[in-house]
């Protein structure tokens, strides 16, 4: 049967390159005799480290565990000493340092005693599956690196498909393509467990019409089962999820949504094969394929890399790199990111190094100005306007960026590809993304502080009020005591009042003054008049600085609090 | 090992703004050698001297705003303005007038605001509608077909004639020239003749006047070749002859005495140059793909207008400007939906 195809709008057929790489079966790295596990390896929070400096680990054995709902564990990749928790680069475009676990290696290779139950797949419960696949530290191998049990969840939606991804649709990777040909078995029974976890309808396994044989191991390999195996014409980013749906099924993920929203799981295919090896064989992750490629390398290939192993350490083994080397990139020529250096572990998203030669990639040319010519739209996956969305970024228009979609962009780079101007559009809109994101963290600082402040005047302000309140009872209850005595006061300042008034207490040297008298008399009124207005002008300048600096100690403290904070 | 550390992607396709420019200029070659066949050398003479105009001013222009000249002089914008504009003016034309229309193009149209990319109008309309105003009698001189005149002018004689306005001895100004089909008619009509009247003329042998038509054709099949590689998308030039053809097709049939019909309109004067080289321009049209349409329908619908019932004879470049002023408009209006948004 020829199932329907659909097409994404857009996408672009950049040259492939994979071929490089396919000539020879994958084959194991060999043992480095350090490994650097990060801590961080995957879309989410953190994991904590469960060993200490001193401790042996055998391979297979968890020793940094989840934190958090999107997590997953990080195993030994090999027997040995850790000998240190410390602060190492790990691949990220900014050569960032991040806690690793380092393990000196023993040599011996040895597994953790295989403690995994005996009971078959099928009579496990859903969530005790998604559980050992979550200890098993399985994230997405595509790429993306998202902990693979939340995809298991089908979080009370009826799965109606569930899609393996086998498309790999970036230049020079292969490290899919390799395991599709060699490991299809593994393949295959992952993707039952898988369909049972999420009680899935039917299986579609997708593979890009550029890799004849992994379709034709993968299709013998399910012949019985029932899934569909299915070839999708080469287009690039086809292996992007949302993208690889609308062509099965011609639905479209909701912006912001996930796919299980809709009813439609994907997952990669070397997925599945880890899936396999942590529920049917006990063994937990800490390996996975990768492809060392471009024309850096004397000899491209793919090695089944345990985590941790230094990139130096691979490319070594393929023949070292050539002088002419300008970049090694990990992932693709389209999304992945050059390095800064090469002294970095392989982890479990690392799904290629490229060591590309200045002939490998594009040289760098003029960029011209933008001639509008839309090429850019055309090519969208998504259906952006990214000629739009560049200008926006420039002016530092940001709202309207966003109102433009900017976050929907999923990077692919097919704009930058085709535009004739040489722009670097994706460049511009990680910008836009990376302010936007800063502005958003200072206003919500912005808004913790104002709401400490609000707190803080009505604190202030009650107790102004209770103090008020207490000020005025203790009054009321002074008054209440003392009636009589005030009464004989008052009796006799009315009696002195009544005497001074019978007197006339006017001063008699004023009465019948001379007209020069009199107008002495008036200017001493009026100096004095003068006198006492500037002093109580003075007066109520003095309030108003004291007032102030007051007021600019407290924000002050505030400040020093938020940082400390 | 110092390692290059740029951003993704790391790939680029072949496509350069100079590919895009040249590609159009190819696209122009049949047009403009079916054009001098049918009307002698001076189409070849206005174009050079087009092309030597624009590439020095836009090289001194880009020396006054302290650009890097070769890469901008280099980039084939200018050669495409000048292409266009040696073709939209009467060949024979003196040098002058050449010169001035094409120096004010690049200067005025073009980098005064900002150069490549940033021109809000055609610069070659915008060159165009200048001389058209400035210089009417010498915008309206246009030859006679060779098959029609008796008089022909070899290469120094069109020369002589163009810079020095020197005609041989026995060749009089009026046995080369002869008003343009769509002058003839708009003259014509004013007379109260009728298109039938009118067409009896011997230069309206054919569809759209005799040699015209195969001016139009040669030009359209270098705008299907430009779609063929993707150069410029359907849209403008199908919205803009589809409205030039709907519209005096309604005429038409109303009044054909007092209007001409669809397939004169569209394969007379400059309908099909305009509607593949011109309204395609991408940096002062729409950019959107619904955005194009509605562009492209705005200049069929003006052009024939300006030319039924304006002032000129053939309005292409009225029309074109005109719409490039609503482009933004369009644009803003015009947003596709985007993936995952539900549609629209």
């Amino acid at each position: 049967m020829i199932r329907q195809l659909f097409k994404f709008k857009g996408g672009i057929h950049p040259p492939q390159h994979k071929d490089v790489s396919t000539k020879q079966p994958i084959r194991a790295a060999t043992l480095a005799k350090e490994l650097v596990l990060p801590l961080h390896q995957h879309i989410g929070e953190s994991t904590v480290p469960i060993v200490a400096v001193g401790d042996h680990v055998l391979k297979g054995q968890k020793i940094a565990r989840a934190k958090g709902y999107v997590c997953a564990s990080v195993h030994a990749s090999s027997s040995g000493t850790v000998i240190a928790i410390e602060e190492r680069p790990i691949p990220h475009p900014s050569g960032f340092s991040a806690t690793c676990i380092v393990i000196e290696t023993d040599g011996e290779d040895r597994w953790i005693e295989n403690t995994s139950e005996t009971t078959p797949y099928t009579e496990m419960p859903a969530s005790h599956l998604r559980n050992l696949i979550r200890t098993s530290g399985i994230v997405g191998l595509g790429g993306a690196g998202f902990p693979s049990y939340i995809k298991l969840n089908p979080a009370g939606v009826e799965i109606d498909t569930l899609i393996l991804n086998g498309v790999e649709c970036e230049p020079y990777i292969s490290c899919d393509d390799m395991l599709m040909r060699e490991r299809p078995e593994q393949i295959i029974a992952g993707v039952k467990i898988m369909r049972h976890a999420l009680q899935a309808k039917r299986v579609l396994i997708a593979i890009e019409d550029n890799k004849p044989e992994a379709y034709a191991a993968l299709a013998k390999a399910c012949a019985t089962e029932g899934f569909e195996v299915i070839q999708v014409p080469t287009l690039y980013p086809q292996g992007g999820e949302k993208q690889l749906i609308k062509v099965l099924t011609n639905k479209e993920v909701p912006s912001n949504g996930l796919p299980v929203q809709i009813g439609i799981v994907v997952h990669n295919v070397a997925t599945a094969a880890a899936v396999h090896n942590a529920i049917n064989l006990g063994k937990t992750l800490v390996s996975r394929v990768v492809t060392i490629t471009g024309d850096g390398v004397a000899e491209p290939c793919n090695l089944d890399v345990p985590f941790g192993t230094p990139m130096q350490h691979l490319l070594d083994q393929c023949g070292g790199l050539r002088d002419d080397v300008d970049r090694i990139i990990m992932g693709g020529p389209m999304m992945g990111f050059a390095m800064h250096s090469i002294d970095i572990p392989v982890v479990k998203t690392t799904n290629c190094i490229l060591a590309a030669t200045k002939a490998n990639v594009t040289p760098p040319s003029d960029i011209m100005p933008c001639i509008r010519c839309g090429a850019c739209a055309d090519v969208c996956p998504v259906e952006l306007l990214p000629q739009q969305l560049q200008w926006f970024a420039r002016a530092k228009e940001f709202d309207r960026a966003q109102e433009y979609n900017l976050f929907d962009c999923i990077e692919c780079g097919c704009c930058s590809y085709v535009c004739p101007s040489n722009i670097p559009l994706v460049h511009f809109y990680r910008y836009a993304k990376t302010e936007i994101w800063a502005q958003e963290r200072e206003k919500e600082k912005a808004d913790q502080a104002r709401l400490r402040h609000e707190f803080r005047q009505s604190r202030i302000e009650r107790e102004a009020a209770e103090k008020a309140a207490r000020l005025a009872k203790k009054k009321a209850a002074a008054q209440g005591g003392g009636n009589a005595k005030q009464a004989a006061i008052q009796a006799a300042m009315a009696r002195a009042k009544a005497k001074k008034t019978a007197q006339g207490n006017a001063p008699k040297n004023t009465d019948n003054l001379s007209e020069s008298q009199q107008q002495q008399v008036n200017k001493a009124d009026e100096m004095r008049a003068k006198a006492q207005q500037i002093a109580a002008d003075r007066r109520a300048q003095a309030q108003t600085a004291m007032v102030n600096k007051t007021v600019k100690a407290n924000s002050d403290n505030h400040t020093a609090k938020d940082e400390k904070e | 090992m110092l390692l290059n550390t740029p951003s993704s992607p790391h790939f680029h396709g072949p496509s350069t703004v100079t590919k895009v420019m040249l590609k159009v200029a190819y696209a122009l070659i049949p047009g403009m050698l079916i054009y001098s066949w049918l009307f002698g050398w001076g189409v070849i003479i206005n174009v050079l001297l087009a092309i030597v105009t624009a590439l020095a001013t836009e090289a001194l222009m880009l020396r006054l705003r302290h650009r890097p000249v070769k890469i901008f002089l280099s980039d084939g914008s200018a050669l495409v303005t000048a292409l266009l504009l040696g073709l939209a003016l009467p060949p024979l034309a003196p040098w002058w007038l050449i010169f001035l229309g094409t120096a004010f193009a690049i200067i005025f149209a073009k980098h005064i605001y900002g150069g490549l990319g940033f021109n809000p109008f055609n610069p070659a309309m915008v060159g165009y509608v200048m001389l058209l105003i400035s210089f009417p009698l010498e915008m309206t001189n246009w030859p006679a077909p060779l098959s029609l005149s008796d008089a022909h002018l070899t290469l120094s004689q069109s020369l002589a004639y163009v810079f020095g306005g020197n005609l041989p001895s026995g060749i009089r100004l009026d046995a080369l020239t002869m008003a343009t089909p769509l002058d003839t008619l708009k003259t014509n009509l004013g007379l109260n003749q009728t298109i039938q009247e009118i067409t009896a003329s011997p230069i309206f042998g054919g569809i759209a006047g005799t040699g015209w038509q195969w001016l139009s054709i040669a030009f359209l099949a270098g705008g299907l070749w430009l779609i063929h590689k993707k150069i410029i998308s359907w849209h403008v030039p199908a919205a803009m002859l589809g409205s030039l053809a709907l519209i005096s097709l309604v005429f038409y049939i109303i009044d054909p005495a007092a209007y001409s019909s669809p397939l004169f309109h569209l394969f007379s004067g400059g309908a099909i140059l305009g509607a593949f080289f011109i309204a395609t321009d991408p940096v002062s049209g729409a950019t959107t793909a619904r955005g194009r349409i509605y562009f492209g329908i705005g200049v069929g619908l003006l052009t024939y207008v300006i030319r039924s019932w304006g002032g000129y004879p053939d309005a292409i470049a009225f029309a074109v400007l005109l719409m490039n002023m609503a482009a933004p408009t369009i644009d803003h209006y015009t947003r596709p939906p985007v993936f995952g948004h539900g549609g629209k």
